[in-house]
């Protein structure tokens, strides 16, 4: 294959208009699911939830692969597989220790159930790979519409918690002295984060959720600390990695994923390039003064 | 300090943890605008007290009253400052947004702005003294400032009772010195109680009107004249210890299993 070959395979915008239309549900999914995954990405990078999402993810995997086996609906099968991971997790796991090693016990069960039950499967083997890599143009129409439910529901209950959920995230002691519900919340959370996951997984494919939520947020928190600019760059980074990952993947005849990890990738990269120039300044400027002050 | 209304009563207070009595018996009142500090070696209870008083606890027997109330978990009269942790770098949390969260970060609904809010943060890092840095990220700033902020924090509500637990905690001696004079500034100017739980009395001992010092699954509580003394300390412990004045600081010598008063190492892990 020539390099024409694969620039051609990779990007290819003929007939881009018609492509668009047809896609255009799938874009709408998109975009709302980079926006709530920035958002949710916030908090999962607060309390140190990365491994937790890889994990459920995972058991994602597995429900909507025995979802696939028995005919049942794929979403609803990844749904119920992130929820029970997600609830396990918050339950078993409210040290940070703790979390770790059941996740780290949960996760290579639920990928070695979700291949079991797709060499059991004997369709298409294209859906098979989808559920690991992001299927998002062949989720359809209904579907797609649950998908975007669940993500608003997500959107709203996190602004509606969004003060004792960062209080809490940030210092659970004194939250829990000042009277706000930590363990109520934490579990709320992982359900929350359960309903995130098993939206990301239809989008982008189980082994990739992180690129949608956690990438973005990381990315924000290199180039602000200000908790309205940090929320709001990452679900504008998890925006233009998810649409425009779909928009350039369109003509090219590959997976979505590519290059909506690609994107959030590079999108990680300059604000990390960005935070530590901007670091220097503040630690040579700012800080100085304030120590001799006093 | 002229209302007699007792802002925390305990009566007959007992608590055990693991089959073992922590103290038991434990009538202890402290009133508006007074600094009790409750000493102790780890693991003699001090922050199980702590844990009392917020609600989080339960005692085995006696009782526990707040302005005459019984404990609710969550009261928001009770302002907690908790042990000094570094807020790490990075983390989205400028100055004020810490100081905010005492304010509205108990509050579910959608995070607008509000303007009587953020009057009141700034009303709060101003009490403080930490109105030059509100904007900085926390994790930018020193051990100190840090601890400032979370007074202003703890202010929000503006408590009744103050619950300070090692709020001194790995600060150098000029931190130390300006956090507790934030404290003992508040109670004198709002009457605010305070209860201090410390390893190390030194740094408040010019303030403190009474000691509670608990040890062994014994307590005794006074002024710091009459608590710390050879002959006091020698029998709470059971063994002879004794209390050395030297330049207006108090050390405890003998304390047996190695419970060293100014160890900062052990507490941290409690």
């Amino acid at each position: 294959m020539t390099a024409d070959d694969i620039w051609g395979r990779l990007f290819n915008f003929a007939n881009y208009g018609e492509l668009v239309a047809l896609v255009q549900n799938s874009i709408v999914a998109a975009a709302v699911l980079g926006i709530v995954g920035g958002l949710i990405g916030v908090f999962v990078m607060q309390r140190d939830m990365a491994f937790a999402v890889h994990g459920i993810s995972e058991l994602s995997f597995a429900g909507a692969a025995g979802a696939l086996l028995i005919g049942a609906n794929v979403v609803l099968g990844s749904l119920v597989g992130s929820l029970l991971a997600a609830i396990l997790i918050g339950l078993l796991g409210a040290k940070a220790r703790d979390r770790n090693s059941i996740i780290g016990v949960l996760m290579p069960f639920g990928l070695g159930l979700g291949i079991l039950f797709l060499a059991l499967y004997p369709g298409r083997s294209a859906n098979k790979f989808g559920l690991l890599t992001g299927q998002i143009i062949s989720v359809d129409i209904p579907q797609l519409g649950l998908l975007v439910t669940l993500s608003v529901v997500v959107l709203v209950a996190l602004l509606l918690a969004w003060r004792p959920l960062t209080f809490d995230s940030l210092d659970a002691d004194v939250a829990a002295a000042r009277g706000v519900p930590s363990r109520a919340l934490s579990l709320g959370f992982m359900v929350l984060l359960g309903l995130t996951v098993a939206v990301s997984v239809q989008i982008i494919g189980s082994l990739l959720v992180l690129a949608l939520l956690v990438t973005p947020a990381a990315a924000a928190l290199r180039v602000s600390s200000s908790p309205l600019v940090v929320p709001l760059l990452s679900m504008l980074f998890g925006f233009v990695s998810a649409v425009g990952g779909i928009l350039l993947a369109l003509g090219g005849s590959l997976p979505i994923s590519p290059y909506i990890t690609t994107i959030s990738f590079v999108i990680y990269v300059v604000c990390r390039i960005v935070g530590a120039r901007k670091g220097r300044g503040v630690r040579a400027s700012a800080r100085q003064p304030l120590r001799v002050a006093r | 300090m002229t209302s007699d209304r007792p802002v925390l009563e305990f009566e007959n207070g007992s608590l055990g943890f693991g089959g073992r009595s922590l103290w038991s018996d434990l009538d202890l009142t402290v009133r508006p605008g007074e600094f009790l500090a409750v000493l102790g070696p780890n693991g003699s209870g001090k922050t199980s007290l702590l844990k009392t008083i917020l609600g989080q606890q339960a005692l085995d027997s006696g009782s526990v009253r707040l302005s005459g109330r019984p404990i609710r978990r969550g009261d928001r009269s009770v302002g907690y400052i908790p042990q000094q942790k570094l807020v790490p770098p990075g983390t989205p949390l400028r100055g004020r947004d810490l100081v905010a969260l005492g304010v509205n970060g108990h509050r579910f609904g959608p995070p607008l702005p509000r303007r009587a809010d953020r009057e009141r943060v700034d009303e709060l890092l101003e009490s403080v003294g930490a109105t030059e840095y509100a904007h900085q990220p926390v994790g930018t700033l020193s051990g100190g400032e840090q601890q400032r902020l979370r007074v202003g924090q703890a202010l929000a509500g503006d408590p009744v009772l103050l619950l300070c637990d090692e709020p001194l905690l790995s600060l150098d001696l000029h931190h130390q010195r300006a956090v507790s004079e934030l404290i003992d500034q508040r109670r004198r100017s709002h009457d605010t109680a305070v209860v201090f739980v410390t390893h190390d009395v030194n740094p408040v001992l010019d303030v403190v009107d009474r000691i509670l010092y608990l040890a062994g699954g014994k307590f005794r509580q006074g002024t710091p004249a009459e608590v710390l003394r050879s002959d006091v300390l020698s029998e709470l412990y059971g063994t002879p210890v004794d209390v050395i004045r030297s330049h207006g600081r108090v050390i405890v010598v003998g304390v047996p299993d190695g419970h060293d008063h100014h160890d900062h190492h052990d507490e941290v892990a409690e």
